[in-house]
């Protein structure tokens, strides 16, 4: 009796058989709550008279895009393109607005996040009010703020705003921007500018070996520069200019109905772009801000310090000592800004912005009515995403340790 | 002189005249360095003064324009934002003309042509809507309690010097929830009093079971697995007792929560969604930093997954699949189905955030904990959780401003909260005019900028004090 009570207290207290015992049990549930939700989603399914498969797909899809770049890159037409195509202008259009949106706010970001360690009181307030008031409104009301208060407040469609004189100008259509027209030829062109991209990165390489081994310094920036305007300006010349200009044309005679900017003429950015561009910038841009001033208050004094000691200029111990260590801590929380940025993208579905989750999970979800296939369709671009932000992170983290060395 | 005679006559050293007795008295600061001058220098003409060099004029001169447009571009906003909300707006309807009390002349009203500017009848008008939606008027002295009792009760909570903190935090855990659920939806929900009776019955069976094995009558087996009985009564007491009050009619008119928006709406999602996702963040955490490998990864591909999606996606998945899963006849309302998105969204958040607070706690608390005999849960509840919680208190306030402005995202599944309340009321003909959707979202974004700056105040304050705290 004895023995067996020890026996059992003995696998009872084993860490080992209770920690596969609870994961077993907790596997098991996993399994029994996904059945369930699976057997559950079936019935349903059936009760409607739907069934699950992804032949949707290649439908055609009858509703009309607001003309986007994703629209002109997969020639959208309605009725003859499919719901594939729709989700890959959406996938377009989200992938447009990031970046675009990433650019604009690191580089306000890192301005804003500047000035606000600036000594100046001026400078540094403005900083400081751009921050906090940005960060603390919500983004969907800033949003609507843009697209509903100020970009709706433009000249109708039959008037604008000239920007740049006759070259671009503004109403409540859209901003119309010149837009450059490849023609034959200009392919060559394109090569000369690769060319001298791979030009200049060579020649950053050899500056670099040759400022280590003697000490001498070359102005890269500029001579890379001047190689990328020469080499692709010869070789366009040469070529006879086989990039032309298409302006936009605005008419404020003939039929009324036919005034204002003329459609097939120079570029449109649609006001539902470029609300959603500026406002996830702008919003953005606080957040990187704040970053960025954390990343240079983590170097310490000593550094700069010790920089001017070496008789090395302020602009030139920011450029060399400061900012590629700061970098290192400033990385990680940007790219996950980075990342919130491309997901807050999503917000652009509150005023129509054809991006994915807009037109694949809103108006072509009405349309079909395939909620499971398309929801997670969606949230697979949106992880893949993460995915990769998180792949690069974990690459730059391990990068960064073996330089610390 | 001096020099030559102190070396002479090192002896009288002391008595010399010339050596001092008593410190000079101290000059004033240089005219640059004090008063508003200096004040002035350091602060704003110090960094555009360099002329030294070639490139420290051009910094200085760049600063120098940089610091003329900001303040130009600076004041003028906040003069245009002043006058737009105070200076030139409408305040007040006296004749009741509605939307013509915000027209001008041309638009066929009083105000001059040209005028732009906020038309605060119309926030007025719109207050009640706003700010509770569709509640019934006659019962919004049921949301202005459970709102003021439960600020009444934060404060009292974050207020060092009053007593009985922890038990006014228990009570705002366990009581206000309960209370403020009855009082918003009105409580008397139609339960079985025989099925509340059987399963308190079974909750003191499990109490039972679990006390007498802890006395060893029932054999080895059960006195060895007592605690998991005793847990599991206490759980099926407190379901019930839950319930049991739920049931208990107070005379209450039910709302429906379809009735529910505005701002109610937002302080709802905000605070559901984040009391919820504390204690699943919690396990979830935990289950990231454990040893059993089934644990870890079911733990890691739930945060990333959340964490990997847009809160939209959420709740459209909330919204439209969520009634897919469950079995036929188990609906959800709207806001519930939200509600569920936004716990599971922030959980995985909050999870990250105690993680942080976990990895921080020396490595010496574990082994000082394992040294003391405590068992992996006595550890966490008694050792880790209580410091690392403490340290990441910042950290859960910024998840909570961040929740707190996402709620606005529940307005795209048809809720209407705060903003979606206000996008609504743009929608009233009856006050239609060009400033009506300006007016509403300068008020709105004042809200939400006196509550979210307010947090991040307090975010800071606590991150002083927790890392003063700290420095021994």
């Amino acid at each position: 009796m004895s023995n067996r009570h020890t026996s059992s207290s003995s696998w009872l207290y084993d860490a080992q058989i209770r920690s596969y015992f609870f994961q077993a049990l907790l596997l098991l549930g996993l399994v029994l709550g996904v059945w369930w939700l699976v057997d559950n989603t079936l019935t349903n399914l059936q009760d409607q008279g739907k069934n699950l498969g992804f032949s949707f797909l290649t439908q055609n899809a009858g509703f009309q895009i607001s003309s986007t770049l994703g629209t002109w890159v997969m020639g959208y037409q309605v009725g003859s393109s499919s719901y594939f195509d729709v989700y890959l202008i959406g996938i377009i259009n989200t992938f447009l607005v990031a970046v675009l949106g990433i650019l604009a706010a690191t580089f306000l970001g890192f301005a804003v996040g500047i000035m606000r360690l600036s000594s100046n009181l001026v400078i540094k307030s403005f900083a400081t009010i751009y921050i906090e008031v940005l960060r603390n409104v919500p983004l969907l009301l800033q949003l609507f703020f843009w697209y509903f208060a100020v970009l709706r407040s433009l000249p109708d469609r039959r008037n604008k705003i000239d920007i740049a004189g006759e070259f671009a100008g503004v109403n409540i259509t859209g901003l119309y921007l010149p837009a450059p027209v490849p023609q034959d030829g200009f392919i060559y062109v394109f090569c000369a500018f690769v060319i001298a991209l791979i030009g200049w990165f060579s020649l950053s390489k050899w500056a670099q070996n040759r400022q280590m081994q003697t000490g001498q310094t070359f102005p890269v920036f500029w001579a890379g520069i001047g190689l990328v305007v020469v080499l692709t300006g010869v070789v366009h010349a040469a070529m006879g200019q086989p990039l032309s200009w298409s302006i936009p044309v605005f008419a404020d005679t003939g039929p009324v109905l036919r005034r204002g900017f003329q459609s097939g003429e120079g570029m449109v950015l649609v006001p539902e772009f470029i609300a959603v561009w500026l406002a996830l910038s702008l919003y953005t841009a606080a957040f990187i801000a704040e970053i960025v001033r954390a990343g240079i208050l983590a170097i310490s004094k000593g550094q700069t310090e010790a920089s001017y000691s070496l008789g090395l200029r302020p602009g030139i111990t920011l450029r060399l000592v400061i900012i590629p260590q700061a970098l290192r801590v400033i990385i990680p929380p940007l790219t996950s800004q980075y990342l919130n940025l491309t997901k807050n993208s999503s917000l652009a579905v509150a005023i129509a912005y054809p991006e994915l989750v807009s037109i694949f999970a809103g108006t072509a979800l009405n349309q079909v009515g395939k909620e499971i296939e398309m929801i997670f369709m969606m949230m697979a671009v949106y992880l893949t995403f993460s995915l990769i932000t998180s792949v690069f992170m974990n690459w730059f983290n391990a990068r960064v340790k073996l330089v610390e060395r | 002189m001096a020099k030559k005679n102190s070396s002479h006559t090192q002896t009288s050293a002391t008595q010399a005249a010339f050596v001092r007795t008593q410190d000079a008295p101290l000059l004033p600061p240089p005219p640059s360095q004090a008063g508003v001058r200096g004040w002035l220098w350091r602060n704003i003409f110090a960094s555009m003064a360099d002329f030294s060099s070639l490139s420290a004029s051009i910094s200085s001169l760049l600063v120098a324009g940089l610091s003329v447009f900001l303040l130009y571009f600076g004041v003028t906003q906040i003069y245009l934002l002043l006058d737009f909300s105070l200076f030139s707006a409408v305040f007040s309807d006296p004749d009741g003309l509605k939307r013509e009390v915000c027209w001008t002349e041309e638009q066929g009203g009083t105000l001059p042509n040209g005028w732009h500017a906020a038309c605060w009848p119309f926030v007025v008008a719109k207050q009640k809507f706003v700010l509770y939606g569709a509640y019934p008027a006659e019962e919004l002295w049921r949301v202005n309690f459970t709102v003021i009792s439960g600020l009444l009760g934060l404060v009292w909570v974050l207020i060092e010097r009053l007593p009985y903190r922890r038990e006014a935090g228990v009570l705002m855990l366990t009581a206000y929830p309960m209370m403020a659920y009855i009082l918003l939806t009105g409580g008397n929900s139609d339960t079985d009093s025989s099925s509340i009776f059987v399963w308190m019955l079974i909750g003191l069976g499990f109490m039972t079971i679990g006390r007498l094995g802890d006395r060893g009558f029932l054999g080895s087996f059960i006195s060895e697995v007592s605690s998991v009985f005793k847990g599991v009564g206490w759980a099926v007491i407190g379901f019930t007792v839950i319930r049991g009050i739920n049931a208990v009619d107070f005379g209450l008119e039910p709302v429906d929560t379809r009735d529910w928006g505005g701002f109610l709406i937002t302080l709802v999602v905000a605070v559901t969604g984040i009391v919820a996702s504390l204690p699943l963040g919690i396990v979830l955490a935990l289950g990231r930093r454990s040893k059993m490998p089934i644990v870890r990864i079911l733990s890691t591909v739930f945060i990333e997954f959340w964490r990997g999606v847009p809160l939209i996606t959420v709740l459209f998945m909330a919204s439209v699949m969520l009634p897919l899963f469950l079995p036929e006849g188990v609906n959800f309302d709207n806001l519930l189905r939200a509600l569920i998105g936004v716990m599971l969204f922030s959980a995985a958040y909050m999870a990250e955030v105690v993680r942080g607070g976990l990895q921080a706690i020396d490595k010496g608390q574990y082994e000082g904990a394992q040294a003391m005999g405590l068992s992996y849960w006595q550890t966490m509840r008694l050792i880790i959780l209580p410091q690392a919680l403490t340290h990441v208190i910042p950290g859960i306030v910024n998840t909570f401003i961040g929740l707190f402005k996402d709620t606005t995202l529940v307005s795209i599944v048809g809720i209407f909260d705060l903003l979606g309340a206000g996008q609504s009321a743009i929608a009233d003909a009856a006050w239609s005019s060009p400033v009506q959707a300006m007016t509403i979202y300068v008020y709105i974004a004042v809200v939400f900028f006196v509550f979210c700056f307010g947090m991040s105040r307090y975010s800071i304050y606590m991150e002083r004090k927790l890392s003063t705290s700290r420095k021994h």
